[in-house]
């Protein structure tokens, strides 16, 4: 593997650089990869190939007259070019601009943007200065996030990590899916929030619509308002001295702790009456055989 | 463990699932042969006292004020031995014996993010490879 080149891979098909590199001769079985951690690797903050980036390097692009895969690859030439602050001027509403972004960078947007912004990212901190629409932040794995405005439907839709945050109020299925990290509300949020979520933590400052948490397998649900009322399986839990920590530091870290503390706050967890995969499974493979 | 009809095995040792790596406590565990649930406490949250200075220089790089994802990642445990689940290879990476672990699950989960952390960033990581065959040149 280490003898191959980039220039000679540049060459290959897709399939011969598989094959190159050794990774059809994998053996898969089972369910660990049997991969051991060095204890003596070397302190490493960033991918392999992440551009070198400097937060006090700042930049400014207008994007009034570039589309949004313009857009994008402009934000990448200026990274590899060491900014490190971009501010993204004039989005117009643009649909999944931002998006892919696997490195740390200072990313401002100076108005609203449309669908799918800024998703699929491991890194970045994102302020947005404006709205946004549906699916924002969505599959978003590291960084920080926070938009000054309104957000539309499905807000943090299959977030694996870091904080989203919305000071205003969101649409309905926030956190669909979500399977890890914080989403913060400032306002309110729609129906069916937090549905089949897995891990990770929503915390709706302001009002709570239908279905709240409904078929969530895990993770926990904050709201500080009024519930509509809850989900299948969704089920209020006592909130501890720890939840009240946790929820003070990352509240005041954004600045939306409420003045009257977070003991009002209602806590939703799992009932975990609905862990019936493993049952479904035997069923299945009978079928499949 | 967060919920209230926790219908799984229940966490009540740090080495529970090093002594007994099958882990099937209740009636519906031992029925289907294998554990429900995670084997580490999803929802424990983690104790900025004991962040190691490796960390602590990651959120001053990243410009965050926590450990941000890092705070949903824990030791857990995998057929006896312990080990830390990468989301980016879906599947568990060993800790070494060479590692002595601690006594309790707050440093073990601080061992955990920083030794997943350093694998992640280094040329060893399995995405280094998927990334070469499969970028567009």
């Amino acid at each position: 593997m280490a003898g191959v080149s980039d220039a000679d891979l540049k060459k290959m098909t897709q399939d011969e650089r598989v094959k190159a590199l050794g990774m059809t001769t994998e053996q898969l079985t089972g369910k660990s990869l049997y991969i051991e951690f060095d204890p003596d690797a070397h302190e490493r903050f960033t991918y392999p190939w992440a551009p070198e980036v400097d937060y006090n390097k700042r930049t400014e692009l207008d994007t009034d007259d570039l589309t949004t895969t313009e857009v994008n690859a402009r934000i990448r030439e200026l990274m590899n070019e060491g900014y490190g602050t971009i501010v993204l001027k004039n989005p117009r509403g643009k649909h999944s601009i931002g998006v892919g972004i696997l490195s740390r960078l200072n990313l401002i947007i100076e108005g609203s943007t449309g669908y799918f912004g800024v998703g699929l990212i491991d890194g970045p901190n994102v302020r947005i200065n404006g709205r946004v629409g549906w699916s924002c932040a969505e599959n978003m794995m590291s960084g920080t996030v926070v938009v000054e405005k309104n957000a539309g439907s499905t807000f943090g839709a299959a977030i694996r990590g870091g904080d989203l945050v919305c000071r205003g109020s969101v649409g309905s299925r926030t956190g669909i899916d979500m399977k890890g990290g914080t989403i913060i509300v400032g306002g309110d949020t729609g129906a069916l929030s937090g549905f089949m979520m897995q891990r990770g933590r929503l915390v709706v400052c302001g009002n709570a619509g239908k279905n709240l948490g409904d078929s969530m397998y895990d993770g926990t649900i904050y709201v500080g308002g009024e519930i509509k009322s809850l989900g299948v399986d969704a089920v209020k839990a006592e909130l501890t001295d720890a939840d009240r920590k946790w929820l003070t530091r990352k509240l005041t870290q954004y600045g939306l702790m409420p003045k009257k503390g977070v003991d009002h706050f209602t806590k939703i967890v799992a009932g975990k009456q609905l862990w019936n995969y493993d049952n479904l499974e035997p069923h299945e493979k009978k079928l499949i055989l | 463990m967060a919920g209230t009809q926790f219908r799984g095995s229940e966490i009540k040792d740090v080495d529970q699932f090093l002594k007994d790596a099958e882990g099937l406590e209740t009636d519906r565990e031992k029925e289907i042969g294998q554990h429900i649930g995670y084997r580490y406490d999803v929802n424990l949250v983690p104790d900025y006292d004991r962040i190691t200075p490796f960390l602590t220089k990651y959120m001053e790089i990243m410009g965050w004020d926590d450990l941000n994802w890092l705070e949903d990642i824990h030791m857990g445990y995998e057929e006896g031995m312990p080990a830390v689940f990468d989301r980016n290879i879906n599947g568990w990476v060993r800790i070494p014996d060479s590692i002595k672990l601690p006594d309790n699950q707050q440093d073990r989960d601080m061992i955990a993010r920083e030794l997943l952390l350093k694998f992640q960033m280094s040329d060893r990581h399995p995405l280094v490879s998927l990334r070469k065959a499969y970028k567009k040149f």
